[in-house]
């Protein structure tokens, strides 16, 4: 009999290159973990997408797509919660200064709605500006209970 | 597979049956530059069939933002059809539902055009 997914800790980490590419990689990753972790299909979704736009803020707005800078990629899961932790190179933001897009004037804005939709999936959400320059992005998410 | 998409006329309507993945990076200038042709060939009448779009990020969101944009500043009209739950919820979230015209049936959303 298979030991119950949720109690076995898998974690996986990666040096990824400023690309789209490593954006797919990612997701690819998370979501695999995830699901071997027993998250639903909703949720693996939810998580899914939540990396992505993770990883899209640290590839062009972090990094600017700079080939020598690296995006730190670190996923851990099976205790009942995942954990995804992105790190880039850049020079970093401040997130209070983000403009709402839910705002009537932000609304037909094409763009700023990443961080929005990170912290819509994910059950926490953390930025933390790095010493050497950077930011790291922590996104949690708990498994819903069977 | 990133995004396919395939453009036909329904009277003078343009619809743009979308397949695939609207993300940043091929999938969002494929319907950047689809819909900005249009506009340039003074196309006042878009409806995008979203019907197979499987995943869509918040480039592909901003995509459909700026082209409902560009399209009305224009003088047109640009419509969504067959919104899976998924893109459905993405709208509801970021408060974009209200904002477009959302139809389930081709026929009537063709209809539905001034």
């Amino acid at each position: 009999m298979a030991e119950n997914s949720r109690s076995v800790r898998e974690t996986v980490e990666r040096s990824l290159d400023s690309t789209l590419e490593s954006v797919d990689s990612a997701e690819d990753l998370a979501s695999g973990l995830a699901g071997r972790a027993g998250f639903n299909d909703e949720d693996l979704l939810k998580i899914g997408m939540a990396v992505r736009e993770s990883m899209v803020n640290a590839v062009v707005h972090g990094n600017r797509y700079n080939a020598h800078k690296k995006v730190r990629f670190a996923v851990s899961g099976g205790d009942g919660r995942l954990t995804v932790k992105i790190a880039d190179e850049g020079e970093g933001f401040d997130i209070d200064r983000l403009p709402d897009p839910l705002a009537p004037d932000n609304l037909l804005r094409s763009s700023g709605r990443g961080i929005f939709l990170i912290r819509s999936f994910m059950d926490e959400f953390q930025i933390r500006r790095l010493e050497g320059g950077g930011i790291e992005l922590t996104l949690v998410k708990y498994q819903a209970a069977k | 597979m990133s995004v396919k998409l395939n453009t036909r006329q329904v009277g003078d309507v343009i619809v743009i049956d979308v397949t695939g993945r609207i993300t940043l990076g091929e999938g969002s200038s494929a319907l950047r530059d689809a819909l900005r042709e249009l506009v340039k060939k003074d196309q006042k009448k878009i409806l995008l069939n979203l019907g197979d779009v499987s995943y869509i990020d918040s480039s592909g969101i901003g995509e459909l933002v700026s082209g409902f944009t560009t399209v009305t500043n224009a003088g047109g009209q640009l419509k969504l059809l067959n919104l899976s739950k998924r893109v459905k919820d993405l709208l509801q979230i970021t408060k974009l539902y209200t904002v477009f015209d959302v139809h389930d049936d081709e026929a009537a959303a063709v209809r539905s055009f001034a």
